[in-house]
């Protein structure tokens, strides 16, 4: 009964039930599951709460990742914003934010994938930047939670959640899809303006792809969390000032799964293309084996 | 279908689920074949898990699954530190197992009681694994479901006997997969529940006459 595998079935069945985008994907885990609402509410808050910590713990100055190529730079944007900035404070926040669990997770720290480690800054950046600047309460964000998920769901369902089948597109662009969506929720979007957010934050990552340097989970992948952070914020406010993606979200889903399919597998998380090939990757790739 | 918690989730220790997290796994599922104080532990490294190992510490991940740590355990960070304290001897390999998934390990165990056990299995992506042989034997499961694992003689009604002991105690096989070298020869059952597994139970499948070994893995 609230079983979805695409947007518009989702969108579907919160106009017919008359329900919230997070109150339909908690109905399906519910069904899906067998477990109480109280259970899925729970867990997901204890999320949140790991969430917090692993952007705490990464805004440390003196973080080196294992592979030794970052750390420090989620505290650099920090204390650099503090005097102002050219983008504006929520987005640093943000782009901080992520820096930090990006970086915590490379120095083997505890976090949430969100779809995957790799691109686990997206979504807890935007979520505590807006919960610092706009004082959004636990339960919302615990529902902006259930609302990247629901987004996340689709895109599993229909395409990839994974870096090496799709490219980087599979992971921060469907983290920053997920980010942004749960962001226009948070902004007061009806369901239909989330999967707009989602739309064009997929849209606008079409394509990227996974060329980690020396393999490691560090450059370019923190940074590219970074910027799907600012990708995923620019376009919950596009579509909460009522500007639609043209291209519905579950037909860019589509376009990314067959972008992956066509996309060499040197590009796809094999560190045998793109930055991965460059000579200060190679330079560096040489010093660690 | 997946579950909320499959997007927004693991929770693992980072920094990457297929290099990490699934590495953490197949060291805790490797444990089991040790019935005894773990004296050695040898790390064959393939393919990729062999030349990103040290950058994503799929070396502490693998050595931290063998203490018992699961993937959101942030004590895997220290876990050569740990196994040293712990008198355990441990070497990393790197070495070519065939034409195997790019991120596969050979682990060969050196247990107290002068047995060895082997496992051998692949990270296949977002933190899942898949094991492909234990004791040099062929057997195939993933670690997602209670799962229990026999070495058995190969002849009738084994099966029956054992999914009897199920049914009385009301657990469901999810999934039910004999393997075996040679027709009568040593075969392996490999028994995935949907259901917790209680000890008394496993007790009762190890007193199955024909049954020569049991293993239980639960990750």
């Amino acid at each position: 009964m609230f079983q979805f595998s695409r947007a518009d079935e989702l969108l579907e069945i919160c106009a017919k039930q008359n329900l919230e985008l997070p109150d339909a994907v908690i109905l399906s885990e519910q069904e899906e599951w067998g477990r109480s609402r109280d259970e899925i509410w729970y867990e997901m808050e204890a999320r949140l709460k790991i969430m917090e910590n692993s952007v705490e713990k990464g805004l440390e100055p003196d973080l080196k990742s294992i592979g030794g190529l970052i750390g420090g730079n989620a505290a650099k944007l920090k204390s650099y914003i503090q005097y102002g900035s050219l983008g504006g404070k929520i987005i640093n926040q943000a782009v901080a934010y992520a820096l930090a669990v990006t970086e915590y997770n490379a120095c083997m720290g505890k976090i949430v994938a969100a779809p995957t480690a790799g691109s686990s800054g997206i979504l807890p950046g935007i979520l505590m930047a807006l919960k610092d600047e706009k004082n959004y309460s636990r339960e919302q964000l615990i529902n902006a939670m259930f609302v990247a998920a629901g987004i996340g769901k689709v895109i599993a369902s229909s395409a990839t959640l994974s870096g090496a089948a799709g490219g980087c597109q599979a992971e921060c662009g469907a983290g920053s899809a997920m980010a942004s969506a749960s962001a226009a929720y948070l902004g007061g979007g009806n369901p239909g303006v989330c999967m707009e957010a989602a739309a064009m934050a997929l849209k606008g990552l079409l394509g990227l792809v996974c060329d980690p340097v020396a393999g490691l989970v560090e450059v370019p992948c923190s940074k590219r969390n970074a910027t799907s952070t600012a990708n995923a914020i620019i376009c919950a406010d596009m579509a909460l000032a009522g500007i639609d993606s043209f291209i519905p979200f579950d037909e860019v889903v589509d376009a990314m799964f067959r972008i992956g399919n066509m996309m060499s597998s040197d590009l796809k998380e094999t560190a045998r293309g793109g930055c991965a090939l460059t000579p200060t990757a190679l330079a560096f790739t040489q010093t660690i084996r | 279908m997946a579950s909320v918690f499959d997007i927004i989730g693991p929770v693992m220790v980072g920094p990457s689920s297929s290099h990490t997290a699934g590495a953490v796994k197949l060291g805790n599922i490797a444990r089991r074949c040790c019935a005894d104080r773990i004296n050695k532990v040898d790390f064959y490294l393939h393919g990729s898990f062999a030349e990103t190992c040290r950058g994503h510490g799929t070396d502490r991940a693998l050595l931290g699954g063998i203490l018992g740590m699961n993937a959101a355990d942030e004590r895997i960070r220290n876990s050569l530190e740990y196994a040293r304290e712990s008198g355990i001897e441990f070497a990393f390999h790197s070495a070519d197992l065939g034409d195997v998934h790019p991120n596969t390990v050979k682990i060969i165990i050196n247990c107290a009681n002068g047995s060895a056990g082997e496992l051998t299995g692949a990270s296949i992506g977002g933190g899942e694994v898949r094991v492909s042989s234990v004791n040099n034997t062929h057997i195939e499961f993933s670690g997602k479901y209670p799962t229990i694992i026999t070495v058995h003689q190969d002849k009738p009604g084994i099966v029956a006997q054992v999914s009897a002991i199920f049914a009385n105690h009301a657990v469901n096989i999810a999934f039910l997969k004999v393997f075996r070298q040679s027709r009568g020869s040593v075969a392996s059952m490999v028994i995935e529940t949907d259901q917790e597994v209680e000890p008394s139970m496993l007790d009762e499948i190890a007193l199955v006459a024909e049954i020569k070994q049991i293993m239980f893995v639960d990750v």
